[in-house]
């Protein structure tokens, strides 16, 4: 293969590229729609490549088995649809708990319980307030293409290893299933990644050296205390140097739609019409890292003009909502519009929302 | 003049926080002199439980890895595939092995994971407070079978290993006690050889351990060990059953 090319690819098959390109070492996962394809295709390439590839009993024994491999040192990856990653959320907190690099794809599909196979983002409230037990967070990154999806692979790699905590992916079916042109690049971080990728703490067997332990348990109130205290250091510094967020038109906007993942590819058309063919003052801001929630950008802009609107447009009921309300503090008016359990927006309906609004 | 006995390198020279007449310590003991005679210490990564034996790695002097309770040998599964060339070992109660991990416990053995797992069985949860465990004996109170196991309501000792012993991908399985000398040296011996597949390649394999828990029997240690001879072995046979 050339180092660059362009191929035409499934967001599902993407993601796995592209974690096979940045040096995922170990998948485990469990057969769920609208994923398939994901697993389908490390099932194929992870032997290829003389990588490792299980299919697990469960989604709990997959995500397990990531925090065994993770706890060896190797770069491992599990992935699922909410039901799954539902399951998932004990393993996850072990691994917050025990301080451990993974990465976890979330293909979202309707909710609640078994809910059925079509997009959603419903699982929003999961994925960045800690989804299981403990105060922990995870990296949260939000694609928008299928370039992304392949793209923060490698990021969401590096950003584990970088700070030693799981991040995870969070799609949904559209993204999962749709086809685009994707450009493959392949050696572009393998140099920066390498470095990340020496685990002195790894366990490995303890020649030469003290044995290591990996835990969450500190049976010492005192010391389950401290360790708590430098998870929640870890946090500060991600927030303050991992907010990352797209933004169109906003100098001039007065409404400013906010929208990840899927539904920012709706809200850019929409924005394109309205600037286009109505003139209006619309813009946008596509958050990218939804944990931590890219709150600078809002109070960057409240701060200057008391007098924005703002819309968030989400796939679920208003979850990403809470995270806009608590940016923007009041200080400008936060309307909501979405649609969720499969149904999916048109821009139509879109600008008739924002109609409303003007 | 030569020395027979001193203290394993693989143990540390720490007290530890189990009942008096508890049976992980020698277990914990068993399992540190094996690993110093396989000269396998610097390559062992051991999983541990969550029960009682939670800690363990306080008490092992090698690499170690927590499990969720139930986990440990989807945790192993990884850590041996990945690492093929180390030697790794779930060390897990009835309860993680045998209710809650059933699962991954079923799934690790059917794949043929090349890994060692020792089975501490002494029927009851220690860590939570006694209360019953899937190898509970009939007729025997716990915190939650007030008035004894009653398989019409309760179900029946569940013998995991002997459902095992009927995968494919399973190499060897033996039950071992620990009510006396001889057969503390037994199970010794059983987990040895348990280690020495692991090194051949042989694929998975099990010790189970009746062990007391004189605590939540709520008897004196020594009659502990005479409930495990005279009571326990009848449900769980005693012997190599792969």
């Amino acid at each position: 293969m050339k180092d660059k090319e362009e191929i035409l690819i499934s967001g599902n098959e993407a993601i796995g590229e592209g974690a096979i390109q940045a040096g995922c070492f170990f998948y485990a996962g469990y057969p769920i729609t609208p994923q398939n394809e994901l697993t389908a295709y490390m099932a194929k390439r992870m032997p290829e490549e003389k990588r490792i590839f299980i299919q697990a009993e469960s989604e709990i024994s997959a995500i397990n088995m990531v925090l065994g491999a993770s706890a060896a040192g190797f770069r491992a990856m599990t992935s699922s649809s909410s039901p799954g990653i539902s399951l998932k959320q004990e393993g996850i907190s072990y691994l917050a708990g025990c301080e451990l690099p993974a990465v976890i794809v979330n293909i979202m599909r309707a909710g609640p319980g078994l809910g059925n196979i079509f997009p959603a983002q419903s699982d929003y409230f999961q994925a960045t307030k800690g989804g299981g037990h403990g105060d922990y967070h995870l990296i949260v990154l939000a694609p928008s293409s299928i370039q992304e999806a392949f793209d923060f692979m490698f990021l969401a790699f590096d950003l584990a290893d970088r700070y030693r905590n799981p991040a995870m992916i969070l799609g949904d079916g559209m993204l999962g299933q749709m086809m685009e042109p994707l450009v493959v690049h392949r050696q572009k971080f393998i140099g920066q990644s390498k470095k990340l990728q020496i685990k002195p703490w790894a366990l490995t067997g303890c020649k030469n050296r003290e044995p290591n332990i990996i835990r969450s348990l500190y049976l010492d109130q005192r010391k389950m205390e401290e360790s708590n205290l430098l998870l929640q250091k870890k946090y500060k510094k991600i927030k303050e140097r991992e907010m990352r967020w797209e933004e169109l038109f906003l100098e001039d906007a007065k409404i400013i739609l906010v929208a990840y993942g899927t539904m920012a590819r709706i809200v850019k058309g929409v924005i394109r019409r309205l600037r286009q063919e109505k003139k209006e003052k619309v813009g946008l801001i596509r958050p990218i890292s939804l944990w931590p929630f890219p709150e600078k950008v809002f109070q960057r802009l409240t701060k200057k003009n008391k007098r924005l609107a703002f819309l968030v447009l989400e796939m679920s009921y208003g979850q990403m909502l809470e995270d806009v309300k608590l940016a923007v503090e009041g200080k400008a008016k936060v309307e909501f519009f979405g649609r969720a359990a499969g149904g999916i927006p048109t821009e139509k309906e879109i600008i008739g929302k924002i109609k409303d609004l003007i | 003049m030569k020395k027979i006995f001193s203290h394993p390198k693989s143990l540390r020279k720490v007290p530890t926080h189990y009942c008096p007449g508890c049976g992980h310590g020698i277990v914990h003991r068993l399992v540190a002199e094996v690993v110093d005679e396989l000269k396998i210490r610097e390559k062992t990564i051991a999983i541990a439980p969550v029960g009682c034996a939670v800690v363990a790695y306080d008490y092992w002097d090698f690499d170690c890895c927590e499990a969720a309770h139930g986990r440990g040998l989807a945790v192993a599964t990884a850590i041996k595939r990945c690492r093929p060339e180390n030697i790794v070992f779930t060390y897990q109660g009835d309860g993680d092995l045998a209710a809650i991990g059933t699962n991954e416990t079923i799934h690790a053995a059917n794949r043929g994971e090349n890994i060692t797992a020792i089975f501490i069985n002494n029927a009851v949860y220690g860590m939570t407070g006694g209360q019953m465990a899937p190898t509970t004996l009939v007729n025997q109170k716990t915190a939650t079978t007030p008035l004894g196991r009653e398989p019409s309501y309760h179900g029946w000792p569940l013998k995991i290993s002997e459902m095992l012993s009927l995968l494919k991908g399973v190499f060897y399985v033996e039950r071992t006690a620990l009510y006396s000398p001889n057969q503390i040296l037994n199970a010794k011996r059983a987990i040895k050889e348990a280690f020495l597949n692991q090194i051949k390649g042989k694929g998975f394999s099990l010790v189970e351990v009746l062990s007391p828990c004189p605590t939540y029997w709520g008897i004196t240690p020594f009659e502990a060990l005479n409930w495990i001879k005279e009571t326990m072995v009848k449900e769980f046979p005693l012997g190599r059953i792969k």
